[in-house]
């Protein structure tokens, strides 16, 4: 019962900081409704018992990722969003069909996965034992996906540098 | 208790909502924040999967998600960066030329 109090909230949290994150106009404010849903979710998978990721969660996502996103919309002086007209046709079928066919998965998810429940901290996943994973079972794929930050890393800072100090290295 | 399906809906709600954003925004930050939405939703159903199967590989593969995510969002703001400094614009409708 308790677990079950404990998921409606957050759940509800979660979803009321998603839509907020459509509602708004302004940048800034969707930033932060989006630090509300990944604080909630963080949540969540301690209710599952995924101790490791509701902490990278946090960490991660709602700090550096979000951090990040702040600081970009601060350093573009991002304003309200400008309004453009949409198609007619797709308001009035669009959503009545988003709504038919959401609908329609959630019955099918809640009515044909039996009754499969699961228990408050059902899977505890210390650091320990994901550690140990990371690097016996999945040693290829993390290696792998640091090659993948270091690209990224340096993707990033040949984007967001000036199109001047590029052309200076070429001729210096 | 807490049936599966739970988690797996909150998740799909989760994900339809990034989705809709992806859609109907037209600020292109706001746009990248309905992407990170998504992956978030498809996070709750790794791990509520792995609750189920008692699979530990389910949290192991969030976390590699999450490493994706943070490498997309670096390079995804480098190009925000990018594409405001040479258009002068935020507005993805106003982006429509791949010539200057």
């Amino acid at each position: 019962m308790l677990h079950l109090i404990l998921f409606s909230v957050f759940g509800i949290i979660c979803v009321a900081g998603a839509v907020n994150l459509l509602a708004q106009r302004h940048p800034i404010n969707s930033a932060l409704s989006l630090v509300v849903v990944m604080g909630s979710l963080a949540a969540e998978y301690l209710l599952l018992g995924a101790e490791f990721v509701a902490a990278i969660q946090v960490i991660v996502y709602a700090g550096a990722v979000m951090v990040l996103f702040v600081f970009v919309i601060m350093l573009l002086n991002a304003g309200e969003e400008e309004r453009t007209e949409g198609s007619r046709v797709a308001l009035l079928f669009g959503i009545p069909g988003m709504v038919v066919g959401s609908l329609l998965i959630a019955w099918v998810l809640i009515t044909h996965s039996g009754n499969v429940t699961v228990a408050i901290g059902a899977l505890p996943g210390p650091p320990k034992t994901i550690g140990w994973l990371l690097f016996h079972d999945y040693l290829l794929p993390f290696e792998v996906t640091s090659v993948l930050v270091l690209i990224a890393i340096m993707g990033a800072v040949v984007l967001a540098s000036r199109p001047e100090s590029t052309q200076r290295k070429k001729e210096g | 208790m807490v049936p599966l399906s739970y988690y797996l809906v909150l998740g799909g709600i989760l994900f339809a909502c990034g989705v809709t954003g992806f859609l109907i925004k037209r600020n292109i930050i706001t746009i990248f924040m309905s992407i990170e939405l998504m992956l978030n939703g498809v996070n709750l159903s790794f791990v509520a999967f792995a609750a189920q199967w008692k699979a530990l590989s389910g949290q192991v593969f969030v976390f590699f998600v999450m490493v994706v995510a943070a490498a997309e969002a670096a390079v995804g703001l480098a190009i925000i960066i990018a594409v405001y400094r040479t258009r002068e614009t935020l507005n993805v409708d106003r982006v429509n030329l791949l010539k200057l």
